[in-house]
């Protein structure tokens, strides 16, 4: 796998991938751009307008036969949060099997989507707006409906008040609601000149190809000054002295408990290898090693409190958050057995083999990594907005170098800052016990 | 072992059936990092009443996803660490058809393979340990439970099939997995452990023949009879009832219309009649459909909208799920849909089923299990563009009107608290 990297027009970077390994290639082009509660909710539905039609494709229908066309090629809208980076465009996948080799139609389609919507005098048109406004405001109510995200979700608003990283990647409804076409169309013209570009290439054409392809696709795209001032603050200390405690009621059977931590002092010059590490110990739930993991074996196949019980990093932000399912009941049970394993990592209470297992679960599955183009895609974004320029086999190799003392480094600073707790309205079960 | 060539798809397939009758299929993947094996029993969620050793069995519902937590333990304690140790991501999912038990790893693929081997085929059940499981499944189960789009699909099937081995939930309830026993779990092993009525599937950088010679050494040798399942009365093409609704804590309407497709196709057929109704679906209500474009813009539907086809105990049925400010509404214009569909339409959805096909060789998960789907229902996965290419309009318009009946639709609806 050939891996490339260059500056394709002011602020437009393409990242390539090169191998004959697939039988689909994948082309993805992201905006960058600060997540703040004000503009959201306006990014977020950006790219869905876009993709309701545009010049050549005037609707829904007239692109899907395109698509259809290519061999059932996929184009969708995609909207990501990346630390307190609000990340908007669009995400596409088609067939690279010979005979059917499709990557300069794509290109042209994604450039298309990006920069020719079907417009009237100038405007995006009313009907399309004001219809994906309604489908964002469900998206984002219908948040509530994933239990276990939603509790995730709230734990970071209530956690993080103050923060950019509070802001939900769809916005929130206040400001969802009375986002008019007019002025959609001036912020999107405005994100167009001033925001970076990330693309992204996975497949069997060589850089060049796409790289020709891609600026022939964005060949009309307006710059402006650009705005390269993204990046997330990081707060190294918890709020207050002790954990703050939030309780929700919902109408729900199993409470939803989340735990926000800090990662403190280790955000200074994080070591990315490490840091892993340390939550692989613990109970990352990407791993292999999950099911040998501290959280795994203690929360759940020793005291069989829940079904679920993991942790997981956000590097960008400096967090770690620990979520579980569990019965109401044994909300205080729970709680203290995740903080007493959380305190065994920083202890350094763990043995060679369980550092052995999550070294060999965070080194294969960065190895397994290269073999599935879309989680290709997300690294090289993270790594691109960090600044770092290893991929997932130099990082597959400093996995196998952490030491006991870097891990235990690693979890020195951690605090917990929040504990959220979901659950049905109270008398609705048993009296704790 | 046999091979056959696809040349089209740039694969190649490597089966066998070993004399105790386990099928292996292998599709060596040159250049991949990772490889996916999955060791799959023809046994599900609806397989609930049998026949074994002269004694008639009927178990409640959820014990043969039960069984699959339970089958990680062994003598020597759980197999977790052993894969975990070499960075092999292990796992299993019980479905209403199979009982799927899989790694993933990127190194030590025959040492993972022997180990996947010896502990799906070594029952070793304690009442302490499988007592134990009861709070964790508890939980599990909790979580579905609150899950509306969940709610909205048990809600359906239960108004397609009742109660039973098509209506109850894989996971089964709180009540139905109360009185399950270690010597219920050693029984349902037997039955339905056998290597003659599993399939181990491959897909990455591997030998065919090593996968072979593994299986070979790691297996019984001997061939137990096949157990036949009682999936209980033919319930005829009408639900049991039309509609059920109930409310949760949902930020909008959710639902799921389910239909009977009745009996399904056993042998080289399976493949036709899936494909027909999976080209089928897709012109009536696919993300392109005029349909689903129309309801679409409307509001009625919005991006949550999917369909399915299922096909377990025998029969088959489709659901369609989403959420809707009015799932009635949205109902009748799905089933409104143009009934006679377009021939050029038709051709462009038949690229884009091939498209979707191709694309999932790359998916190791899907590749794998379709191979042990194509396995226990007897006919070929990867001649599925052979089959597309043979399909009219004709066919799928036939398929529409045999089983577009409006009034055989089943709905289900979580609706919203009231404010």
């Amino acid at each position: 796998m050939t891996r490339s990297r260059r500056e394709l027009l002011p602020g437009v970077f393409l990242t390539c991938l090169q191998t004959e390994k697939f039988k689909t290639g994948i082309l993805r082009a992201h905006l960058l751009t600060p997540l703040d509660r004000e503009t959201a909710a306006q990014n977020a539905l950006i790219p869905s307008v876009l993709r309701r039609g545009t010049v050549r494709y005037p609707d829904m229908g007239a692109l899907g036969a395109r698509l259809d066309e290519l061999y059932g090629a996929r184009l969708e809208p995609s909207v990501r949060k990346l630390g307190e980076i609000q990340c908007v465009g669009f995400v596409a996948d088609f067939v690279e099997t010979p005979g059917q080799d499709v990557l300069e139609d794509m290109a042209a389609l994604l450039g298309e989507v990006l920069l020719s919507p079907n417009t009237r005098g100038g405007l995006l048109l009313p009907k399309y707006v004001e219809s994906e406004r309604e489908k964002l405001l469900q998206d984002i109510r219908a948040r509530v409906n994933d239990r276990a995200e939603y509790a995730r979700q709230r734990l970071i608003e209530l956690m993080c008040p103050g923060e950019a990283y509070a802001v939900d990647g769809l916005g929130d409804e206040d400001t969802a609601g009375d986002i008019g076409y007019v002025a959609l169309t001036r912020h999107y013209k405005a994100l167009l000149a001033a925001g970076p570009i990330e693309i992204f290439y996975c497949g069997a054409a060589d850089e060049t190809r796409v790289a020709a392809a891609m600026k022939d696709a964005l060949a009309m795209l307006p710059r402006g000054e650009l705005d390269f001032d993204i990046g997330t603050d990081i707060r190294m200390n918890t709020v207050e002295e002790t954990a703050r405690a939030f309780t929700e009621e919902m109408d729900v059977g199993q409470g939803k408990l989340v735990l926000g931590y800090r990662l403190g002092d280790a955000m200074e010059d994080p070591d990315m290898a490490a840091l892993r590490v340390m939550n692989y110990i613990l109970g990352d739930p990407a791993g292999a090693s999950y099911v040998s993991s501290k959280l795994f074996l203690q929360v759940r196949e020793r005291q069989s409190l829940c079904y679920y019980v993991d942790s997981e990093l956000d590097l960008m932000k400096g967090l770690m958050i620990v979520a579980s399912g569990i019965d109401p009941a044994d909300h205080e049970k729970a709680l203290a057995e995740i903080g007493r394993q959380v305190q065994a990592v920083k202890d350094g209470d763990f043995t060679d083999d369980e550092l052995r297992t999550a070294r060999a679960g965070l080194s294969a599955r960065m190895l397994s990594l290269t073999d599935d183009p879309a989680r290709l895609e997300k690294f090289w974004l993270e790594q691109n907005v960090l600044g770092l320029d290893y991929g997932p086999e130099e990082l597959a190799a400093l996995a196998l170098d952490v030491t006991r003392e870097d891990v235990i480094k690693a979890a020195a600073g951690i605090e917990c800052d929040g504990v959220y707790f979901l659950r049905g309205a109270e008398g609705d079960d048993d009296e704790e016990n | 072992m046999k091979r056959t060539d696809y040349p089209a798809l740039g694969l190649s397939l490597f089966e066998t059936k070993l004399e105790n009758g386990l099928t292996l299929c292998v599709i060596p993947r040159p250049g991949w990092r990772r490889a996916r094996a999955c060791f799959v029993t023809d046994y599900g969620g609806a397989d609930r009443r049998f026949v074994l050793d002269g004694e008639a069995y009927d178990t409640p519902a959820g014990v043969a996803h039960y069984l699959e937590h339970k089958m990680f333990d062994m003598p020597c304690g759980s197999v977790d660490d052993r894969f975990a140790a070499r960075g092999a991501d292990s796992n299993a999912y019980t479905s209403e058809a199979v009982t799927s038990y899989h790694f993933l790893c990127t190194d030590k693929f025959e040492e993972n393979l022997r180990d996947l081997l010896e502990f799906v085929s070594t029952p070793y059940f304690t009442p302490e340990t499988v007592e134990k499981e009861r709070g964790i499944i508890g939980q599990e189960i909790a979580e579905e439970e609150d899950d509306p789009a969940a709610a909205a699909y048990m809600g359906c099937i239960k108004l397609l099939f009742g109660e039973g081995p098509l209506g109850d939930m894989v996971v089964g309830t709180a009540a139905s997995i109360a009185d399950i026993t270690d010597q219920t779990l050693y029984a349902c092993h037997k039955a339905f452990y056998a290597p003659a009525n599993m399939a181990l599937c491959v897909a990455g950088d591997v030998d065919p023949e090593a996968v072979e010679r593994i299986a070979r050494e790691t297996l019984p040798g001997e061939k137990a009879p096949l157990r036949s399942r009682d999936y209980g009365p033919d319930l005829g093409l009408e639900p049991l009832e039309t509609r059920v609704q109930r409310t949760m804590d949902v930020s909008a309407p959710q639902f799921c219309a389910g239909l009977k497709l009745g009996p399904a196709a056993q042998g080289p057929e399976t493949l036709k009649e899936r494909l027909t109704a999976e080209l089928a679906m897709r012109c009536l209500w696919g993300g392109h459909a005029p349909a689903y474009i129309g309801l679409y813009e409307k509001g009625l539907l919005n991006d949550t909208f999917r369909f399915s086809a299922t096909y377990a105990g025998g029969v088959g049925y489709i659901c369609l799920e989403g959420e809707s400010p009015d799932p009635e509404a949205a109902l009748t214009g799905l089933l409104a849909a143009e009934k006679g569909i377009d021939p050029a339409f038709f051709a462009r959805q038949k690229k884009a089923v091939l498209g979707g096909f191709i694309r999932l060789l790359d998916d190791f998960w899907e590749l794998t299990e379709s191979l042990a789907d194509g396995t226990f229902g007897g006919f070929d996965p990867l001649g599925m563009p052979a089959a597309l290419e043979t399909l009219t309009v004709e066919d799928v318009n036939g398929w529409i009107r045999e089983h577009i009946v409006p009034d055989r639709f089943a709905l289900s609806v979580i609706r919203p608290k009231e404010a």
